[in-house]
């Protein structure tokens, strides 16, 4: 494949600007390939992050052409637009320098969610046998191979919003320790997502999934935990 | 919203179907029929069945609309905390009053 991409890249921090660059087009190019193209040939000053290139990581994902996405799996050919690609950071966080967004808020939020996993064991217990096909394993399953990419995040209208919004990715997380039955932090983490602001502000529109880059689906964990929360709440088991 | 409000908005959301649904029946009944502004107060004069009908979807929508209204104004206005919610309250008391106001004209004999 010939000819040239017309990029525009977000430079400097929240106050910078879109420039523009030409760069060669290239068969199975990724945006990410495009961004690296730029650093390396017309400015190596152009900030951005990347680590595994394969979607494991969740490092890469930027905003392209108005949506969120993990740069390093998206191919050029498929979101250019008359060979335009504009390519900007992530959106609902703040921005570091060019492409790279501060993610402090966003994991700042899977630590007050409770996304951590809290042992009820010690290593000196028997290894806790979970049948593969027990509901809760599979609600957990469901949900687990979030790469804590950000996109659902950026994707998010409610977080946009009300800044104090969890987001979907920390209550994603919620719900899989929700569902693993080796936890023991279950009434702190059912308490935390209940307060202002947790799983009940969000509006079920289902932008998160939409994005998702390996499939998940936020929207149907968060409303496993309003399932959850409002019955812990009724049966007096959390306060809010 | 915490689970609390939800559990409230829910509620009064799911209280409200069939509340609405006999109101439009009445509505299509009333004008079906030809019913004049004395023959329907005829029929609500006094009633008790209507005072409750009415006094519990008015109370629904009060509850259920400034939760509501303390969503909205969450999201869209950079009001918060307390402020936020005396206003929501003050709204809730005033949709109360309008509508308890409107059964009161109609059902006391
Ligand atoms: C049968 C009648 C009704 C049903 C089933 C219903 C249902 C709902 C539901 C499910 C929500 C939550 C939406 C969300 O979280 O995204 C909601 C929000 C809301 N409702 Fe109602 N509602 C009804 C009547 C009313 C009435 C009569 C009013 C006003 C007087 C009202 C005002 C609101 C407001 C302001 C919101 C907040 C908007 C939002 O959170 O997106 N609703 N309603
Ligand atoms: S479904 Fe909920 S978490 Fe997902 S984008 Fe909508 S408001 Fe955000
Ligand atoms: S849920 Fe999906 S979009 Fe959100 S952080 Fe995890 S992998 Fe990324
Ligand atoms: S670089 Fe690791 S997911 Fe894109």
């Amino acid at each position: 494949m010939a000819g040239t991409l017309e990029v525009s890249l977000w430079r400097g921090g929240a106050d910078g600007r879109y420039v523009g660059y030409e760069v060669p087009m290239r068969d199975s190019q990724t945006v990410l390939d495009v961004v690296t193209w730029v650093q390396r040939n017309a400015d190596a000053t152009l900030s951005y992050r990347f680590a595994c290139r394969v979607g494991m990581c969740g490092s890469c994902a930027m905003t392209v052409n108005g949506r969120p996405r993990w740069t390093c799996r998206t191919h050029v050919s498929k979101v250019a637009s008359d060979g335009k690609l504009k390519v900007g950071p992530l959106e609902n966080l703040p921005v570091i320098k060019d492409l790279a967004a501060d993610m402090r808020p966003f994991f700042e939020k899977w630590q007050q969610a409770q996304g951590r996993f809290a042992p009820s064991k010690t290593r000196t217990d028997p290894i806790e046998r979970i049948s593969p096909d027990s509901p809760a394993r599979l609600a957990a399953n469901a949900a687990i191979e979030c790469i804590n990419c950000g996109v659902c995040y950026a994707a998010c209208d409610t977080v946009r919003w009300n800044p104090d919004y969890l987001g979907p990715a920390a209550l994603n997380r919620a719900w899989t320790l929700v569902n693993d039955v080796r936890d023991a932090a279950n009434v702190e983490r059912l308490t935390a997502v209940a307060a202002d602001s947790g799983c009940h502000a969000c509006h079920s529109h289902q932008s998160c999934q939409e994005h998702c880059p390996v499939a998940l689906n936020p929207t149907a964990s968060i409303a496993g935990l309003k399932r959850k929360t409002a019955q812990a709440y009724l049966r007096g088991e959390i306060k809010p | 919203m915490n689970v609390r409000l939800y559990i409230w908005q829910r509620l009064t959301a799911a209280l409200m179907v069939p509340l609405l649904l006999v109101h439009i029946a009445v509505i299509f009944y009333a004008s079906r029929k030809g019913l004049s502004a004395a023959d329907i107060l005829a029929r609500t004069r006094g009633s008790v069945s209507w005072a409750l009908f009415y006094g519990v979807f008015v109370s629904a929508v009060a509850v259920h609309a400034s939760i509501g209204l303390r969503t909205v104004l969450t999201e869209w206005t950079p009001l918060r905390g307390r402020t936020r919610d005396f206003a929501v309250i003050a709204f809730g008391l005033l949709l109360a009053v309008l509508g308890f106001r409107a059964v009161v004209a109609v059902v006391l004999p």
